[in-house]
């Protein structure tokens, strides 16, 4: 499953961040979780035990697939923080 | 101290907020997400500045969240603050309330404290449903308000109730293209629901008018609409690639799917009314636990009260309407206003709250809870964090007493989601296999911190 943007105008500034060492664009208003299914990641971690690819299932604090590390911090909940420029996210293989 | 902590930024929070001030209450709302709004007006003001445009298919009463955020302006409010512990009453220091803010532990003294912190969607734990490209309705809806994506290629939306029929209008009005619903709805919902519907009608007009805009939009939304579904199941390698269900007549299909969206209900979000040790009871109708309220949404444990869909699922105009109540109880408590104040403010909520309560019936008359959880199937993930299937909780049951020795057993319940995707089939599981009620069956022990923080997070906080 990848996401598409609605074609309809928008007044959000565009924001930059990295994600496993790649650039990708966001839009201000995102989460980190939106962005990464807006710029066609669709696993985003995998699972601790087993290493099964998971991707977020609720977007709403609730089920913690969307585990990454953002600025150095594992295990954020990318559905709860919002995107920044700059921002440096690095998806968890297996480890969270 | 402050007289109160609101810890939601819902409908229920919002309007218990503007309530606690114009009361003169000093009072503190901590919300956990980005922005103010809960989940129905997620995101609603920068919606409203930024893409104005998509509030044509977002529709008119998610519109109606701005003007609750706008008349709580002038309260204290954190937005991306994580409650993670709530410490027992005390007699000079009210309750301490501690939160993660931007990865700062802090905390704050509450004379009490509001809990609004709302529904989350009934984990449907069907074959292949930790499969990426699998999620629920209301994620999918979660996106389309933050930042206007959906999903690209064959989507389908699978399960029941009023959630379910809105995204399919709201996709619909908005262009994105269904591939198909698969209604799980027993037929016959309407039959079912008529009794309750002259008095719905009267309690909640502007809901049942909503509901029949959406059945008309309903049947055209998707490429194909199936009714009366059993049996669904997601498969793919590493993605879902199929959909398999059986259809109300019995016969077995599949179709090829990028996205699977799963809705069976909304249930209140347990964790920190079972923080606080509220007393639960089970609510059969609804099937799920809800904290035991009086009718201002006083909950068993000392000064904490329960507003909105968190005290039992009653929708967003029920939220607002019992925030407003449970607020100006938080101020008769404190003595700021008399008895006959707090009876005058309260009667027309009250009145609205037994309206929304005969919608309720009607809707749950109309789409009943799933009944199979308890009965699903043996290889099927239960706990998706610790990847624990319904086998290998049935080998223990006869062993465990309830849940929470389950967990010592199985680690269920004990990876990073603290058994919030898990709880709720737990109980189901167990109660099916030890032929008991899910009421005696219990739930899990909720201890802090609530959600995952740091050590660092921590002592920042003795220091």
């Amino acid at each position: 499953m990848t996401f598409a943007r609605l074609a309809g105008p928008t007044k959000a500034a565009a924001v930059t961040l990295t994600v496993d060492g790649q650039r990708i664009a966001a839009r201000d208003g995102d989460t980190v979780a939106a962005a990464l299914l807006a710029a066609g990641r669709q696993a985003i971690r995998r699972s601790a035990v087993t290493g099964e690819p998971r991707a977020p299932y609720c977007q709403m604090g609730v089920c913690f697939e969307c585990l990454v590390e953002i600025d150095g911090v594992a295990d954020r909940q990318a559905c709860l923080v919002p995107v920044r420029n700059g921002m440096v996210v690095a998806t968890q293989q297996g480890e969270g | 101290m402050r007289d109160l902590v609101i810890i939601g930024a819902g409908p229920a929070g919002l309007s218990a907020a503007a309530t606690a001030h114009a009361l003169g209450l000093d009072t503190l709302i901590l919300d956990e997400q980005p922005s103010a709004g809960g989940q129905i007006y997620r995101n609603v003001e920068r919606v409203t500045d930024q893409r104005p445009a998509d509030l044509a298919f977002l529709g008119r009463d998610y519109a109606h969240g701005r003007t609750l955020a706008r008349a709580a302006s002038a309260v204290d409010r954190r937005q991306g603050a994580t409650v993670w512990h709530i410490g027992p009453m005390t007699r000079t220091e009210g309750r301490q309330v501690v939160w993660s803010e931007e990865g700062k532990a802090q905390k704050v003294n509450a004379r009490a404290v509001l809990l609004a912190t709302g529904a989350m969607e009934r984990p449907v734990p069907i074959p292949g449903w930790t499969l990426p490209g699998v999620t629920t309705v209301g994620a999918l809806q979660t996106v389309l308000k933050q930042s206007g994506i959906f999903p690209r290629g064959r989507v389908v939306l699978a399960g029941s109730g009023p959630l379910l029929m809105l995204l399919a209008s709201q996709y619909f009005a908005a262009g994105i293209r269904i591939e198909a619903i698969l209604d799980t709805t027993p037929p016959g919902g309407l039959n079912r629901a008529m009794l309750w519907l002259p008095l719905a009608t009267v309690g909640a007009r502007r809901a049942i008018l909503k509901g029949r805009r959406l059945r008309a939009v309903y049947g055209r939304a998707a490429r194909e609409v199936w009714r009366g579904v059993t049996g669904i199941r997601a498969e793919g390698d590493g993605a879902l690639q199929t959909v398999r269900f059986t259809d109300a007549s019995g016969v077995a299909h599949e179709i090829a799917a990028d996205a699977l969206a799963l809705h069976e209900g909304v249930i209140p979000n347990p964790q920190l009314p079972r923080l606080v040790e509220a007393v639960h009871d089970w609510d059969p109708r609804q099937r799920c636990f809800r904290p035991v309220l009086d009718a201002y949404g006083a909950s068993s444990a000392s000064g904490v009260y329960v507003a909105g869909d968190g005290g039992g699922i009653l929708g967003a105009e029920a939220a607002e309407a019992s925030g407003r109540v449970a607020a100006a109880t938080v101020a008769l408590g404190l003595g700021r206003i008399a008895e006959a104040e707090r009876d005058l403010r309260a009667a027309p909520d009250l009145n609205r709250l037994t309206g929304q309560r005969w919608l309720r019936r009607f809707l749950d008359a109309m789409f009943p809870p799933p009944d199979w959880i308890g009965r699903m199937a043996d290889a099927t993930t239960v706990c998706r964090c610790e990847e624990v299937r319904a086998a290998d909780i049935r080998k223990v049951a006869d062993h465990a007493q309830g849940p929470n020795q389950l967990k010592a057993y199985t680690r269920a319940g004990m990876g990073p989601c603290q058994g919030r995707m898990c709880g709720h089939t737990v109980t189901e599981v167990l109660a099916e296999a030890k032929a008991m009620a899910p009421g005696a069956v219990g739930y899990y022990h909720i201890r802090p911190p609530a959600k995952p923080v740091t050590v660092e997070e921590m002592a920042a906080l003795v220091e």
